[in-house]
């Protein structure tokens, strides 16, 4: 199916919508074709092949609202499922705020290009693909003897995507991606088996990182475990790697949703204007990235895109207010879903802000935990290095850090100058102060 | 009930004739004829579901085989989703999901090829079967595969299957459970409440000859909650799943489920952190049984082990815990959430000695891993769907009652936590690293139970946790609840359980 044959799909289940009762609705239809290999021994351990399609439906019946998707895309199918959809979806309660987004919220200006689709795609062969993982496992397994055991990997996606709402909006996409990388577990001589991954992500084939970078990353990482231990629970200064910043980060997004706001359940309602963080935080949506993991023209409502900045210098600018939230806050929408997200660097890099510091944690990896968004709690496990005189000086494991994200983003005190490229997040490394870590 | 016609026919004729405008929809169950009761569905009925019959079975394997694979399986399957949710006091929102496709893996040794299909047709199963094979590269006739009906016991008998469960059948218990939780207590301002249902039907066959089918129902309620008290608020929240029908839902577990999620709710306004540290550390009977998932549970799973990736992987035979401590995992619980008639590999579930005595006994495996270490598969091989490759999982792990009382245990501690709830837990595998959120407990001083405390991590190491269980209570409890668990981008369905249990030192997150 092409994206002009996927229309016509979309415009004949929206009127088979409309026909069976439906006052509003909207269609997107969507398939992907992906690829990933994995090579490990020698070999190809993993070849998987496909292509999935979906069509999902949001319906509206008097004011009652429901959504369906199915891989079924037949026709004769889809008919009594868009049946079936609308004739159950009457038996809800009626809510006065579920209708799709007002039409002036859509996208008004032809779409520009963000260079999203790489053309070279449809040029790579099979072949190459297996060289790929076949190059990062040579390169993995050439960069330590303590090496026990190794998977590289590759994967693409191609996908496409149209959406259709019976009010005026329709949309189209087309993006490619590209994952290569490698798992590595080394011997540390004492029964354990540290083990780390180096993965990067990005929308064009020739912006993945050479074989020998993502292998050097990942057995650096893992060798560099060796001898963990945990250390004394206090008060520590801590440096978080730019690649692992995103847990934390997560934490911080939460109670910035709508329906968190609405539901009682943020921490953050009525903060809109107020520090909510140091000067040193600025978050910025921003949809228009050229080649950005997350770049896009219209939301998943079909909102318009639009750069905003959600936390200016510790102030808090916006909430994440997708259409239905936003009736019921009685707010304007902003988007239910980031796109991508800049954290603003700062001017430093990670080794000159390591160099500063007289005694702390530099952590490279959080590991479970979680993060209250009604009252700001959190706890995390972490794994890392002690830093004593700007040094690393002892690989640490098995230690926690607790606290309330009201006060911890207020211990932020620098941002490094080196944003995490391979996600739609890009974050740089953060510094913080006096944070509680419990391990002995 | 609808005249049974077969599958083929209903895809020819669409939608005439069958639904059923005049009673009301079951949201949705589309493609499934209610002509079909689940529990007495035979062979033909899944051929005829799937639009299959042995001679395409056939010819897909020769197709999959025929460039060198030694070992080839199709896994069909039709999976149903239903959620209903109800906020602000009314049920104003329902999502569906219909998935349905065949996945055909090829194998030869130890690499895997694997390709699905969401188009049933001969021609495009045999062009994934094709893509499949690639992972081999010679060419070779295959002799067609002779099949035997596989036939198993079921562990999740039910009552009513989803299909015949109407939409306006179940907003009623949303509705009651929704003024059972505001009545409970006084406190509580918001109140989100989940019902889903799944129902999964499977049709399995391999080139060595085995042909096996199984339905797998699900079915969840969740209650979610936020309370406020001097301008303080706090949420939590409460699940009961299982592999059920809506007979689930009774008076009883209707009441436990809004008692368990309020209660829960409003006992965090009393709550503090600890001090953070190492310390003796009481995981109450039942979902506490998250630990096991996690501290040995992974590390057990043999792919990690044949890749000598886990901490685990030489201790095999070795004395690992107490001898009072034997852990299983068993696919076999009563309509319990991790349980599977057999594994989607088409082998028999069964109960797998994980620790058996305090000696560590036998990995988890799937086809490959017990291949690997030739040994008879123990049904763990289980994948999120069609559009994934089997690898070993949990189904529900616990552990075995074993000599102490739950009073005798708490009594022992000094200083410590004792831990209830959780909501997450995550492993590395091969330095034994493991963590689990409390989402809420208690502090233990002097061997009683003092200050309710919330959201705090704890971590340890896998072995030396293992090693350092020092009391096993005889109150055993499987977790009612639902768990998913996550690995290699696939998600499952397990439960957990355990007895009381004394850890003698672990660290706790917390304040200094």
């Amino acid at each position: 199916m092409t994206n002009k044959e996927r229309m016509a799909l979309a415009e004949w289940a929206k009127d088979e919508a409309l026909k069976r009762g439906a006052d509003q609705t909207a269609v997107t239809i969507s398939k992907d074709r992906s690829v990933e290999i994995e090579f490990r021994d020698k070999k190809v351990d993993k070849l998987v092949e496909s292509t999935q399609n979906s069509l999902s439906l949001n319906i509206y019946v008097q004011n009652k609202y429901s959504s369906h998707s199915t891989n079924d895309l037949r026709k004769d199918s889809l008919a009594k499922f868009i049946e079936e959809a609308v004739s159950a979806t009457k038996y809800l309660t009626e809510d006065e705020y579920r209708a799709l987004p007002d039409p002036k919220f859509y996208p008004k200006e032809k779409p520009a290009d963000f260079k999203i689709l790489d053309p070279y795609y449809s040029r790579i062969e099979s072949t190459d693909r297996m060289k790929w993982a076949e190059k990062i496992e040579r390169a993995t397994l050439a960069q330590s003897d303590k090496i026990l055991s190794t998977t590289a990997g590759y994967s693409d996606v191609y996908f496409q995507t149209i959406k259709l709402h019976s009010n005026g909006f329709s949309g189209e996409k087309e993006g490619t991606s590209f994952s290569a990388g490698t798992e590595v577990t080394v011997k540390d001589g004492a029964g354990g088996r540290p083990s780390d991954w180096y993965y990067a992500r990005s929308r064009f084939y020739k912006d993945l990182p050479d074989p020998e970078t993502l292998a050097k990353e990942a057995v650096q990482r893992a060798v560099s475990k060796i001898g963990q231990k945990k250390i004394e629970s206090g008060k520590y200064v801590m440096l978080v790697e730019n690649r692992v910043s995103s847990r934390i980060i997560y934490g911080l997004l939460r109670p910035m949703f709508g329906e968190s706001l609405q539901q009682k359940s943020s921490y953050l309602e009525g903060m809109l204007g107020k520090k909510i963080a140091s000067e040193a935080l600025t978050i910025i949506d921003d949809p228009f990235i050229e080649k950005g993991l997350g770049s896009r023209h219209f939301d998943s409502e079909g909102l318009a895109a639009k750069r905003r900045v959600m936390i200016d210098k510790g102030e808090l600018k916006y909430y994440f207010i997708d259409n239905y939230y936003s009736k019921k806050l009685n707010m304007d929408p902003t988007t239910g879903s980031p796109s991508n997200l800049i954290i603003e660097s700062g001017t430093r890099s990670r080794e000159e802000m390591l160099k500063d510091i007289k005694k702390g944690i530099y952590v490279t990896s959080f590991i479970g935990g979680n993060s209250n968004p009604t009252t700001g709690d959190f706890s995390t496990g972490i794994i890392g290095h002690l830093v004593e005189d700007g040094k690393l000086v002892q690989p640490i494991h098995e230690m926690n850090i607790t606290g309330n994200g009201k006060e911890f983003w207020k211990q932020l005190v620098e941002v490094g100058n080196d944003p995490y490229i391979y996600s739609s997040w890009r974050r740089p490394s953060m510094l913080f102060e006096g944070i509680d870590f419990s391990g002995l | 009930m609808a005249t049974k016609i077969t599958r083929r026919e209903f895809l020819d004729q669409g939608s005439k004739g069958i639904l059923l405008a005049a009673t009301v929809p079951y949201f949705l169950q589309s493609n499934v004829s209610s002509a079909f009761a689940a529990s007495s569905m035979g062979l033909q009925d899944y051929y005829d579901h799937f639009i299959v019959d042995e001679s395409i079975l056939k010819g897909i394997m020769s197709e999959a085989l025929a460039y060198g694979g030694d070992y080839c399986d199709v896994f069909f399957q039709h999976k149903i989703n239903n959620y209903i949710g109800l906020q602000d006091k009314a049920v104003n929102r329902a999502y569906s999901n219909v998935d349905f496709g065949v996945g055909i893996r090829v194998l030869k040794g130890v690499q895997t090829g694997y390709s699905f299909t969401e188009e049933i047709t001969p021609k495009a199963m045999k062009l994934a079967a094709k893509t499949a094979a690639t992972i081999a590269n010679s060419s070779k006739q295959v002799d067609p595969v002779q099949f035997k009906l596989h036939t198993h016991p079921n562990y999740y008998p039910i009552e009513t299957p989803w299909e015949d469960v109407p939409i306006d059948r179940k907003i009623p218990y949303l509705q009651e459970i929704n003024e059972k939780v505001f009545a409970a207590d006084k406190r509580i301002v918001k109140s989100n409440i989940w019902f889903s249902n799944e129902t999964s039907y499977i049709l399995f066959a391999n080139s060595e000859g085995r042909l096996t089918y199984d339905y797998q129902p699900m079915g969840a309620i969740s209650v979610n909650c936020t309370a406020e008290q001097d301008g303080k608020r706090e949420s939590n929240g409460y699940t009961i799943s299982g592999r059920n029908g809506i007979e689930f839902l009774t008076p009883k577990s209707i009441d436990r489920v809004v008692k368990e999620a309020t209660r829960k709710t409003v006992d965090l306004f009393k709550a503090i952190k600890p001090e953070g540290g190492e310390m003796e550390v009481v995981l109450a009977a039942g979902s506490s049984g998250i630990l096991l998932h996690e501290a040995i549970g992974h590390g057990m799973e043999a792919d990690a082990n044949r890749k000598e990736e886990s901490i685990f992987s030489d201790k095999i035979g070795k004395p690992v815990a107490e001898k009072f401590v034997t852990i299983v995992d068993d696919g076999r619980d009563s309509n319990a959430r991790g349980s599977i008639n057999i594994d989607d590999e088409g082998n028999d579930t069964e109960r797998t000695m994980l620790v058996e005595d305090g000696i560590l006994r036998s990995y988890m495996h799937d086809r490959l891993s017990s291949r690997h270490y030739n040994l008879k598969p123990t049904g763990n091989g289980r994948r999120q769907s069609f559009r994934f490759s089997p690898l070993p999982r949990m189904r529900n792990t616990y552990m075995l009652p074993g000599p102490h009382t739950k009073e005798e245990i708490i009594g022992s501690v000094k200083k410590g936590l004792y831990a209830e709830y959780f909501t997450n837990g995550e492993v590395r595998i091969g330095p034994g690293d493991f963590t689990f959120y409390v989402k809420s407990g208690m502090l233990i001083e002097d061997g009683k139970l003092t200050s309710p405390v919330k959201d705090i991590n704890i971590i340890g190491n896998g072995p030396q946790v293992l090693e350092d269980i020092v009391m096993v209570g005889d109150d055993l409890k499987i977790s009612e609840s639902g768990w998913n668990c996550g690995k290699g981008g696939q998600f499952v369905p397990v439960s957990m359980g355990l007895p009381t249990v004394k850890v003698s030192k672990i660290t706790v997150g917390g304040v200094s």
